[in-house]
């Protein structure tokens, strides 16, 4: 008897936490493994048009990216204006860094790799194509031929 | 003294590792951006070498002329087109179901010839490669679906190959004009 008459006085027990540590281990290292962190801050503003027929790009690490756009914020567009421009890495460029550019990010990888680099062109749907043809006649100069036009998955927009 | 030897290293109090972890945790949380980058996967072609042989004039009928002008108008095979209409006419150049003979002989001397102006908005050049490219994705599917029973995506690597040799993704694009101004 006097056995249930201590269970009954013990009221719920603690529940342990001693795996809360290994819990939350796991949930971190998931998180580490999927992390890219965003290492170029955007000045241009870009929405990129809707397309169907898109394909992942494979490899994040063999991507390089060429932002095109008006600049983002009205403190930008008073001292650049409103004409698109391009952002290579953190700051505006001119169309004649592009090769530069093309050049340091295939030194940046293994020489084995530097080959399936593909540059990723985010370019805003208003630009003219004046320009975004100026980028890919550059990138043909370089010899850096795959490309991939970045766009959302949606119905096609028409007009701007 | 023997008494404290006896004991050797202390235990380290491991109830703030948890928080620890936590912090990690939700750093990383805050930092990690999941969107996976998409879009149009192209293939410019190289640079043209100097004292390069002519290309071999194509012809007539084996070219689809798509031309995009500064306000955005598609003009296809010297007709003013919709956009909406761009897929069918592509698909119908590139099968030739009827055999016509302003149509291209094979699928395989299929080109589409795309040229647009300087002043062309980038949303409608992004339209129009998406349209071609829907239309040759339209095609290769339904042949490998009557080939195989499978879409083209779900076939294996050596029959994706067979059908792409059959319907090559043959997309030149012109030097861009200035003709619209700007």
């Amino acid at each position: 008897m006097s056995r249930f008459k201590k269970k009954i006085s013990g009221g719920t027990p603690a529940i342990s936490t001693a795996s809360l540590p290994d819990i939350v281990f796991m949930l971190l290292f998931f998180f580490m493994v999927t992390t890219t962190i965003r290492d170029a801050s955007l000045k241009v503003k870009i929405v990129t048009p809707n397309a169907t027929e898109m394909q992942k790009l494979e490899k994040k690490s063999l991507v390089s990216y060429i932002y095109v756009g008006p600049p983002s914020t009205t403190a930008l567009r008073e001292t650049f204006g409103t004409e698109p421009r391009i952002q290579l890495n953190d700051a505006y460029a001119s169309i004649n860094d592009l090769a530069e550019f093309v050049e340091k990010e295939r030194e940046s990888r293994d020489e084995s790799e530097a080959s399936k680099l593909t540059t990723s062109l985010k370019i805003d749907k208003d630009t003219k194509m004046g320009l975004v043809t100026d980028i890919k006649q550059e990138l043909r100069k370089v010899n850096a031929l795959k490309i991939n036009y970045s766009t959302k998955q949606g119905k096609l927009a028409s007009g701007s | 003294m023997s008494k404290k030897k006896a004991r050797g290293v202390p235990q380290i109090n491991a109830g703030s590792m948890a928080d620890i972890a936590f912090l990690l945790l939700i750093f990383f949380i805050v930092a990690t951006t999941m969107d996976v980058d998409s879009g149009i996967l192209t293939k410019l072609p190289p640079m043209p070498e100097e004292n390069q042989p002519e290309p071999p004039e194509i012809n007539d009928r084996n070219v689809l002329t798509v031309l995009v002008n500064a306000k955005d108008q598609l003009l296809v095979e010297g007709t003013w087109t919709d956009i909406t209409s761009l897929r069918e006419t592509t698909k119908e150049f590139i099968t030739n179901p009827q055999g016509k003979t302003s149509l291209p002989e094979s699928p395989t001397k299929a080109v589409v010839s795309l040229q647009n102006d300087r002043g062309t908005s980038y949303n409608t050049y992004i339209q129009v490669q998406n349209e071609l490219k829907a239309a040759y994705n339209e095609v290769r599917n339904e042949v490998s679906r009557n080939k195989f029973g499978k879409n083209f995506d779900e076939l294996t690597a050596d029959k994706q190959k067979e059908i792409q040799a059959m319907y090559p993704v043959k997309i030149s694009e012109a030097e861009p004009k200035n003709i619209g101004g700007n």
